[in-house]
């Protein structure tokens, strides 16, 4: 089954919170090879926790 | 033992504007900071010395904070409702796909020491609503698991889930359209 974009930021988006399943992650991989805009999207997530990191200092 | 007092009370600039990421009330923000001195200047959890005083201060910090959560949502009346996902209907398609594809922002460690992006995401979280931040906050700035955020605040993972997921969609839209990238700027 392909996700959706909208189903991979969702996806992506609770792998920064909870481990994602075996079935979940080969799918949003799946997405992420064929999607830019995904990859670019959970690279700015990526980003935006490390930037908060440095907010206080 | 007033050389203490000093190292400690020197903290406190730096804990005010930690706690002031997380609590949007400056009184707050103050009295959780207030709280963290007297507690380690009472000793109440004694420094060894293993870490630095400022990591021993956060820490401490940190649990004041959460407190302080954790009374106001004991105190709140409204119960928070399911969030309804489709305000992230106009992000997308019919087909599900972005009708705006997320950019690249370039080299991360190169955009982490841009003080233009930082300063954006500052402006970007003030302007995210107050139960998003608070939720948002918890999870990335003191890095509280969701089990944990969930118990504080008194929701369903799910609605955590949501919350965070909101709050991610809705920093990334911002810092992408008020974020000046460097490779755009004139030299």
């Amino acid at each position: 089954m392909i996700l959706s974009c909208r189903e991979a930021t969702r996806l992506a988006s609770q792998g920064l919170d909870r481990p994602l399943s075996f079935g979940e992650r080969v799918r949003l991989r799946v997405h992420l090879a064929i999607c830019s805009g995904c990859t670019n999207f959970s690279r700015q997530l990526a980003l935006v926790r490390r930037a908060v990191q440095r907010l206080a200092s | 033992m007033d050389d203490f007092r000093a190292q400690v009370e020197s903290e406190r600039p730096y804990l005010l504007r930690f706690a002031s990421l997380q609590l949007r009330d400056r009184h707050a923000a103050e009295d959780a900071v207030q709280e963290t001195l007297l507690a380690a200047l009472a000793g109440e959890t004694g420094f060894v010395g293993r870490s630095s005083l400022r990591t021993w201060l956060t820490g401490i910090l940190k649990h004041k904070i959460v407190d302080a959560i954790r009374r106001a949502a004991r105190d709140s009346t409204v119960l928070p409702g399911e969030p309804d996902m489709a305000e992230f209907d106009a992000l997308f398609d019919k087909r599900g796909h972005w009708q705006e594809p997320p950019s690249t922002w370039g080299n991360p460690d190169q955009t982490l020491d841009d003080k233009q992006f930082l300063a954006a995401l500052k402006t970007c979280l003030e302007r995210l609503p107050a139960k998003t931040a608070e939720v948002f906050m918890l999870r990335e700035h003191l890095g509280y698991e969701t089990a944990e955020i969930c118990k504080v605040l008194a929701v369903t993972p799910t609605h955590c889930w949501v919350l965070l997921y909101r709050a991610r969609m809705a920093l990334r839209a911002c810092l992408e359209e008020s974020w000046s990238r460097p490779w755009t700027r004139k030299k």
